[in-house]
């Protein structure tokens, strides 16, 4: 598939800060499952340095602006092309090992019904790695009902997993903490999704990636039931969402900080047609 | 003067006949002319240039009362030139593995594809920083500054307690306890030759001037990054900014801007090429680290790590001295530097194998026993020491969490004549050397003695009645 994507994200500050300083990943993976035709990253009025691929092998930019600071806008926009690898992050370079992954977070940490869920999950599994990936997914996915506005940004997968609701990340936190606890390393991974009409999709997106011996690293996205195919873009990874995101920012000084947040994930043909 | 020699504990200043050792030549007539009066005035002139110059701060980060004074003991501690070298080389090696074993675990894991280390220790260690895998700093080198703690036994018998990689404190105070020294003895160090240690804060700089990034033009520009005022070793770090000659700054006096990171002055911004940050890992940067902290720089990672910056320690450096990485320090000489190691690690139990945890269960009072990430002397048992309510009662402790504890024989740690009450008494004593690491190895010929003031008492530890010493070492 050929998607474009259009993504803004504006901060805005009342009274203005003395200075912004953001992190991004906000640049595609480089694998066999997706080559990028063009990608651009604009903040106006920022200064952009600091730029290098991380050991997992994200690209992060780091973008700053000296105050008073009244506005941030992060204008994301560019053209991939994508192939269905039915979830595999074939031709990744990366230098932290799997192993790294087995660690939790407050996010993710495997609480008693964590630990129930995973081990029932695999009750009479067989010893094959991307089947026990599959159980734990579906399991999550059962577990876990799609309610937006039911968590929030600093929910842990035990949080969500009682509560019986939440959204992708808290699926994807509760993946993870469920594939840790049966000694699978896994990560966060955030991206975009070609939704196409689907009224309750989200174009930004979040799974989690389980190691799987003989492939390599595998996305699994149990709130849509699948593993990524083309309709996914992949930006980034990190051990929770908050180490994964797209955007790390930080305002110096008091006051309110108002986010607005668009996210267009389309076919390339028809939005040219625009 | 008693010979104080009280088998099976090392004398280090008299042998079994009662006979001074060499580098001890001199302080015994030195100790025995001193009439008590002189000695309480000195004691209380040392106590005045102490509170006098403010370092009042407690060592090694074990938290007490920041006005409080620790205890300096007159009599110096001396090494002969001869076992010094031996130490030299020793330490120097031990800081060489430490820094290849971390430039590999964060590179290829070469040592653990080997099989000489468990994967899972390193990578799954809370200190396993996994934002910094595939950087390797200027020079290779994430540990700069590594303090190692040693004890002695015996005559050629030294071992080495744990390794600081991070930010090792306490070195003012070995700067501070010579100066002292020679001011109210000057006349022992004209009939002596003490090696200087005064050469610290140049080499010092001078070794973190050798890792500055290679984007940097000219003089690398040095600054010492401290939490604030409100920390204990707040004193330290001003005195060796002082020394060093560079900028003291606190996160909010530095900003990130393009590709590097920048000092506000009086004269516009200036660039920073390195920084010695005395702070942790966790608090550097909110943007890749706690999003809380308010003491470090946000975006400083993302310079360090597309080399606009170099941080010393490097962030990471912290998995070289984990307490479980510890054992495996002997394995890291052997395997990176293809030699045998010249100083002996403690034999560890962990109580995370069972059969370690059984043996150390059944043998508790004789052994020692720390929580693996703990530090100054609190959490741990000393079995030997201990009432067999207080040994039961940690069995307990061990039991309910065994991965947090590891457990060390009882070292029969040597004694050095120390000032008390009642005159010249040996006490207990243990070792800390700073070595430098940069463009190339350096160590200063001294360190920082710890004394246990408390007759037989084996905790060096401020906090539980530990003093400090002069350290010399004294080429004759």
């Amino acid at each position: 598939m050929r998607l474009t994507v259009r993504h803004t994200t504006t901060y805005r500050y009342a009274p203005p800060r003395r200075a912004v300083v953001q992190s991004h990943r906000l640049t595609p993976s480089v694998f066999e499952g997706q080559q990028t035709i063009w990608w651009n990253i604009s903040v106006p009025g920022a200064w952009t340095g600091a730029t290098f691929r991380d050991g997992a092998g994200d690209r992060i930019e780091t973008v700053s602006m000296l105050g008073p600071v009244e506005e941030v806008l992060v204008e994301v926009t560019g053209e991939v092309e994508t192939q269905d690898l039915a979830g595999v992050l074939r031709g990744h370079r990366e230098t932290v090992p799997p192993t790294a992954y087995l660690r939790t977070t407050r996010a993710t940490h495997p609480d008693t019904g964590l630990r129930e869920l995973s081990a029932d999950a695999l009750a009479g599994a067989d010893g094959d790695p991307l089947d026990r990936a599959h159980r734990l997914s579906r399991a999550v996915a059962e577990a876990i009902a799609y309610v937006p506005g039911e968590t929030h940004a600093h929910t842990s997968a035990a949080e969500a997993l009682s509560l019986g609701k939440g959204v992708c990340q808290d699926h994807a936190h509760a993946l993870i903490g469920a594939a840790i606890a049966a000694d699978m390393p896994a990560r966060y991974v955030t991206g975009y999704l070609f939704v196409g009409d689907e009224p309750m999709g989200e174009a930004s997106h979040a799974w989690a990636e389980i190691h799987v011996p003989e492939l390599g690293w595998v996305g699994f996205d149990p709130a849509n039931r699948c593993c990524p195919d083309a309709r996914y873009i992949r930006l980034g990874s990190g051990h929770d969402a908050q180490l994964a995101a797209p955007i790390r920012g930080l305002a110096q000084g008091v006051g309110e900080e108002r986010l607005d947040v668009s996210v267009d994930v389309a076919e390339a043909a028809q939005s040219q047609q625009q | 003067m008693s010979d104080g020699n009280t088998p099976p504990f090392f004398n280090e200043m008299f042998d079994a006949t009662g006979a001074v050792r060499p580098p001890y030549g001199g302080l015994d007539g030195w100790a025995a002319a001193m009439p008590e009066e002189l000695r309480s005035l000195k004691q209380s002139e040392a106590e005045a240039l102490f509170r006098r110059i403010g370092i009042t701060f407690a060592v090694y980060g074990e938290g007490g009362s920041p006005d409080r004074l620790i205890p300096f003991d007159m009599f110096p501690r001396v090494f002969g030139a001869d076992e010094w070298r031996r130490l030299e080389n020793g330490i120097k090696q031990r800081a060489r593995a430490l820094n290849a074993f971390l430039v590999d675990v964060y590179g290829r894991g070469e040592i653990v594809k080997a099989g000489r280390i468990p994967a899972r220790l390193v990578y799954c260690n809370e200190a396993y920083e996994t934002a910094v895998a595939g950087i390797t700093p200027p020079k290779g080198v994430y540990s700069h500054i590594v303090g190692v703690d040693l004890v002695r036994t015996g005559p050629d018998e030294f071992f080495v307690l744990e390794d600081n990689c991070r930010t090792p404190s306490g070195v003012s105070y070995m700067l501070e306890n010579r100066e002292i020294m020679m001011r109210m003895f000057p006349h022992l160090f004209q009939q002596k030759r003490i090696l200087p240690v005064e050469t610290y804060p140049a080499l010092l700089k001078r070794t973190l001037a050798s890792v500055a990034p290679a984007k940097c033009q000219g003089e690398p520009r040095v600054a010492i990054l401290t939490p604030g005022h409100f920390n204990s070793a707040y004193y330290e770090h001003s005195f060796l900014a002082d020394q060093m000659g560079v900028e003291l700054v606190e996160g909010q006096d530095l900003f990130v801007e393009g590709d590097y990171c920048w000092m506000r002055t009086t004269e516009g911004p200036k660039r920073v090429d390195v920084i010695y940050r005395r702070i942790d890992d966790a608090f550097i940067d909110p943007l890749c680290f706690r999003p809380d902290s308010m003491l470090g720089v946000p975006g400083l990672m993302n310079v360090y790590r597309s080399g606009g910056v170099t941080i010393a320690s490097a962030p990471g450096a912290g998995v070289a001295d984990d307490k479980a990485i510890y054992t495996y320090v002997p394995e890291m000489v052997r395997f990176y530097l293809g030699e045998e190691p010249i100083l002996n690690n403690v034999p560890t139990w962990q109580c995370a194998k069972s059969d370690d945890c059984a043996y150390v269960l059944d043998n508790l009072s004789e052994l020692v026993v720390k929580e693996v990430h703990g530090s100054g002397g609190y959490g741990m048992l000393v079995g030997p020491k201990a009432t067999q309510e207080q040994v039961a009662a940690f069995a307990e402790k061990i039991k309910a969490d065994p991965d947090n504890y590891i457990a060390q024989p009882t070292l029969a740690l040597s004694t050095t004549p120390t000032f008390v009450e009642e005159g010249v008494a040996p006490r207990h004593v243990d070792l800390r050397p700073y070595c430098l690491v940069g463009e190339t190895v350096e160590l200063v010929p001294g360190g920082l003695t710890r004394v246990a003031l408390t007759e037989g008492s084996l905790v060096v530890n401020s906090s539980q009645g530990g003093g400090v010493k002069d350290t010399w070492v004294v080429d004759e």
